[in-house]
This record gives C-alpha cells, sequence and structure tokens, in this order.
C-alpha cells in the first residue's frame, strides 16, 4: 500500500500554519455554537443601556449617547484580551494543553499571534452586534466624515492592543491564581482611565497621557473623533497624533511579546512552571 | 484557624448538617477568596473595581453638570451604584461557587458524596462574597462623603430601616442567588453568564442608578417585580432623609409598606430556592452535569 507524503512545513511556512490552526477555533467557534448571540451581547447591550439612561437622567447632549455605545461595544475587545488572551496562556496551563503546544515543532509566537488573529475575528463579530443592537435600540446617528481614516484608527488599534495581549500572556504565563484576580482587577478601572463611557479628556491631560499606554485610550478617541464628527472638540489629541502613537505602541508591544515569552519561557522550562497546575 | 475548629466543633453544629455545611463553606469560601494575597494586596484587589465602578459614574456626572454634585439625582446615582455592589456579589457569589467547586477545583463529585447539606453549602459559599462586598459598600459610601460630600450624616440616618431593609434584602437576594447556583448545576454552557446576566439586568431595571420612569413604560412593570427595586428604596430612604423623596417612582408608598414587601420576596424567594435546588441537583444527576468539566 502505497502512503502519500506529506511536506513538511517549516520556517514561515511553520509559523504561518501554526498561527492558522491556533486561530481556526476561535473564528470557526463563532459560526458553529451560535449561543453567544444572546449571553455575549446580552450582557453588554445591559450595561451599556444603564449608561445610556444615565446619560439621559443628568440631560446629557445626544452624541454622548453614541459615546457610550461605542465605548460599550470596545469592551468586547478589551474583555477578549484580558479573558482571552492575557489568561490564555494560564487556561492551557491549568487544562494540560500548554505542554502540548511546547511539544509541538510549532513556535509559541505562532500561537500566540494566532490566539490575537481569531480572538480579533471573534470579537469582532460580538462588538458588531452590540453597535448594532444598541445603535438601534438608542436612535444612534453617525456621521463619519473621512472613512479611511476611521478604518486605519481600528486597525492601528487592535494591532497595538492585541500585542500587548501577546505581551500579558507571556507575563501572565508565569503567574499562578493571580492572573485571575489581574484579569478582574484590571476591568473597571481601565474602563475607567480609559474613557470607554466619556471623553478621556475629561480626565485631564496627564491622566488621558498615562492612559495612553492602554491603546483603547487613543484608539476610542480617535474613532469618536472620526465618527461624530461634530464633537470634534472633544478629543483629547489630533487623530493623526493619536493614529502615530498607536503605531508606535503596537511595534513596542509586539516586539516586547517576542522577548518576554522567550525568557519567560526559558524560566517556565528552568523552574519546572510550565507543566505545574496551582489552583 | 484555631477559631474556626472550635465552632465546628461545638457539639450544636456538629449535629445539625444544614449549620455545619453552612459555617464550613463560609469559612472555605473565605479562604478561597482571600488567601491568594496577602492582606494589603487583597485589600488593594478588593477596593479598586468597586471604586473604578462608581467613578465612572461620577466623571459621567461631572462632564455633563459641570460638577454639580448637589444636586439630588448625584447621592441618587452614586448611593444606587454603591450599595449595587452587594447584589453583583451575592447573585454572582453562588453560582461562581458551583462554577469554581466544579470546573476549576474540581471537587464537585467529593462534595455531592460528602455527608453535607448542598443547599446549606451554596448559601455559606455566598456568605465570603457577601463579606467582600459589604467592606467594598462601605468604602465606597465613605469615599463618596469624605470626596463628594453625599448628603449622609451618620446621626440622622435611620438605621432600623437601614438594617432591616438590608437584611430583608440580602436574604431576598440569596434566595435569588441560590436558585442561580442551582440553576448553573443544570448548564453545560454559558454558566458563567448566568449570575452576570441576572445582575445586569437587576442593575437596569431596578433603578439603582436611574430613576425607574426613565425607562419605556412598557419596560418599568419589570422593575416593580424586583426586590432590589424596594431594598433600594428604602436604604436611599435611610441613608438620605427627605431628599430621598425627589423622585416619585415608589413615592406612594410607607416605610412600612416597603418592608412589608420586602419581606414577602424574602420568604418567597428562599422557599422557592429550596425547592428549586432539590430539582436541579435531580436534574444535574440524572444528565451527568454534577461533575462536568467542560473547560468552556
Amino acid at each position: 500500500m502505497a502512503t502519500e507524503r506529506v511536506a513538511k512545513a517549516t520556517g514561515v511556512r511553520l509559523f504561518w500554519a501554526t498561527m492558522w490552526a491556533r486561530a481556526y477555533p476561535r473564528m470557526v467557534g463563532t459560526f458553529r455554537e451560535r449561543s453567544w448571540l444572546f449571553f455575549e451581547t446580552l450582557l453588554p447591550v445591559l450595561a451599556v443601556s444603564g449608561y445610556v439612561f444615565i446619560y439621559r437622567a443628568i440631560q446629557a447632549p445626544p452624541a454622548y449617547t453614541g459615546f457610550a455605545v461605542l465605548g460599550g461595544a470596545m469592551t468586547a475587545f478589551w474583555l477578549n484580551v484580558l479573558w482571552s488572551m492575557a489568561s490564555q496562556l494560564y487556561w492551557d496551563k491549568d487544562q494540560g494543553n500548554l505542554e502540548i503546544y511546547v511539544l509541538a515543532p510549532g513556535p509559541l509566537m505562532a500561537v500566540l499571534l494566532g490566539m490575537a488573529v481569531g480572538g480579533m475575528v471573534m470579537t469582532g463579530t460580538r462588538a458588531a452586534a452590540i453597535l448594532v443592537i444598541c445603535s438601534w435600540l438608542f436612535d444612534v446617528s453617525y456621521q463619519v466624515a473621512q472613512p479611511l481614516w476611521l478604518v486605519a484608527a481600528f486597525v492601528l488599534t487592535m494591532a497595538a492592543l492585541y500585542g500587548m495581549g501577546m505581551l500579558f500572556a507571556s507575563v501572565f504565563l508565569v503567574s499562578g491564581r493571580e492572573a485571575w484576580h489581574l484579569s478582574n482587577l484590571l476591568q473597571e478601572p481601565i474602563y475607567l482611565v480609559s474613557g470607554f463611557y466619556f471623553p478621556v479628556k475629561a480626565l485631564g491631560f496627564w491622566v488621558a497621557t498615562f492612559a495612553s499606554i492602554i491603546p483603547l485610550t487613543l484608539g476610542l478617541d480617535a474613532m469618536r473623533q472620526l465618527i461624530f464628527a461634530g464633537d470634534s472638540g472633544l478629543g483629547f489629541l489630533p487623530v493623526p497624533v493619536e493614529l502615530a502613537v498607536q503605531l508606535v505602541l503596537a511595534v513596542v508591544f509586539i516586539t516586547a511579546a517576542y522577548f518576554a515569552l522567550a525568557k519567560l519561557e526559558q524560566i517556565g522550562r528552568e523552574q519546572g512552571r510550565l507543566i505545574e497546575r496551582r489552583r | 484557624m484555631a477559631l474556626a475548629r472550635r465552632v465546628f466543633d461545638a457539639p450544636r453544629v456538629r449535629r445539625h448538617d444544614g449549620l455545619r455545611s453552612f459555617l464550613v463553606a463560609a469559612w472555605l469560601g473565605w479562604q478561597i477568596e482571600s488567601n491568594w494575597a496577602d492582606p494589603f494586596l487583597f485589600a488593594v484587589y478588593t477596593i479598586a473595581r468597586p471604586l473604578a465602578s462608581v467613578l465612572i459614574l461620577v466623571v459621567m456626572y461631572a462632564v455633563i453638570t459641570d460638577s454639580a454634585f448637589g444636586q439630588p439625582i448625584f447621592p441618587y446615582i452614586y448611593l444606587g451604584n454603591a450599595l449595587y455592589i452587594l447584589v453583583g456579589q451575592v447573585i454572582t457569589g453562588v453560582s461562581w461557587a458551583v462554577i469554581d467547586d466544579r470546573e476549576h477545583y474540581r471537587v464537585a463529585k467529593y462534595l455531592h458524596t460528602a455527608p453535607i447539606d448542598g443547599y446549606a453549602y451554596l448559601f455559606g459559599r455566598g456568605v465570603a462574597r457577601l463579606l467582600i462586598g459589604t467592606i467594598s459598600v462601605l468604602i465606597v459610601i465613605a469615599f463618596g462623603m469624605v470626596l463628594f460630600r453625599l448628603p449622609i450624616r451618620l446621626d440622622t440616618v435611620d438605621w432600623p430601616l437601614f438594617l432591616f431593609s438590608t437584611a430583608l434584602g440580602v436574604a431576598a437576594l440569596a434566595g435569588l442567588g441560590a436558585i442561580m447556583g442551582a440553576w448553573t448545576m443544570t448548564m453545560a454552557r454559558h454558566f458563567w453568564s448566568v449570575g452576570e446576566a441576572v445582575a445586569g439586568a437587576l442593575y437596569l431595571f431596578s433603578g439603582a442608578i436611574f430613576p425607574l420612569d426613565l425607562l419605556p413604560a412598557w419596560l418599568r412593570p419589570l422593575g416593580f417585580a424586583l426586590p432590589v427595586t424596594y431594598w433600594l428604596e428604602a436604604a436611599r430612604r435611610a441613608l438620605l432623609g427627605p431628599q430621598a423623596h425627589g423622585f416619585p417612582t415608589l413615592a406612594g408608598l410607607t416605610n412600612a409598606q416597603l418592608l412589608g414587601i420586602l419581606a414577602a420576596f424574602a420568604v418567597v424567594l428562599l422557599v422557592s430556592s429550596r425547592l428549586f435546588y432539590g430539582r436541579a441537583l435531580h436534574a444535574a444527576k440524572e444528565r451527568g452535569l454534577i461533575d462536568i468539566e467542560t473547560g468552556y
């Protein structure tokens, strides 16, 4: 019986194949298991509705409804980065997958990148659903004056954000139960300092500047300026400056993730922590 | 530990399955929630989230009203959000105990083969979250009194109304939490969303952060069917005094009527939760879900 010879992937081809292999379950899961539509849009819609009603209670201008809706949709990406990027290698370690990743020939960096690509696709569908439902519920109108800039703002924000997620994943890899608590801690405080539900400019120059290390801070600010063109006075920095900062953040985070992963994998091997399960 | 051991060894505790399960579970819950960090770090983690959550509302309010913290709507929003911390902790605490035992620590099968009262155990596990929530509420309110001059004067607070309504409110919430926990036992997917979805819905429909009158007319009856609505109203009246009467939603009810409604909710929810727990436990065993590990 003749056996078919399978070409062995190496180098860039191996990296590419590994990345898509890791992204695949996240992408296909979105369409195969649709029950998320109820749960993963219901919760953010409830949260966004709460903020919208507060703005109505204090008679805020209608644009603020749009600010809250956009911020609420973007929470999906932040939660995805925290729970499905930063904490993912910790979960994988807990479930015994991490040791399989390490034993397989594919590079771990490709696994991380696959997680990011799959996460972006998966979360993009959730964010879009939240945006559409809330915009319809609260009659939000958008005025996109420069669509190409908007696309650039979104793409750069995602690159920087998921770069940060990859870096966090490497750092969380060596943590135990603290990973869980750290992810919990980084929710509401980040919603606050990044201005998810109000213009970040309101926090003052220095807080907004320090918060800009979180890519969603300037990303959201830029997108709001581009989507709600009539309220550009509420922006923190000019859009081109914000996009330039996002580009720098993306490069820095992805590079740092590469080195951090290599270093922490080495530490994990030396200390035998890659396969430990501390509950 | 020595104190815990003394309590567990007390003859009355040893004889009573329910009491023993409750106390041991409460101690276990506290250990799980608090023993992963030193006390300072634990305190930071405990306070940071609720403070950030209330500060989001404060900044939103300040941006629109130019920091008019003296308006009656501000203490309404601030206190509602602060007190709501308890709701979230109790409702999600019990269902997360089920998830933790089943998926994370993988001890569900051992628990259900041990001589414990599972229903009392669930309540006990919720107690730790209740304690943490209570500390957070106190800190957030104190923070508001100092920084934003919340009009709360300790000598004019109606303490009996506050304490009695809170006890009834927490009892009703514990019943609701136990129902969520029991429901979680029968689920293999999305179980982590159950508590949060219910807590989120209560946040929106109970007038926690805005007066119910702002909801569309067809959604308002939902708010009147929730115990949290009445607890928050009673607590606001107790803490704020006449200022709390600025919002007409439940102005037609006296304090005694509010307490009566809350007591009725507490009784109905506690009895229902006991019955529901029995059915859910049977269903979970029948479907092989009692110790399922989905990794989901």
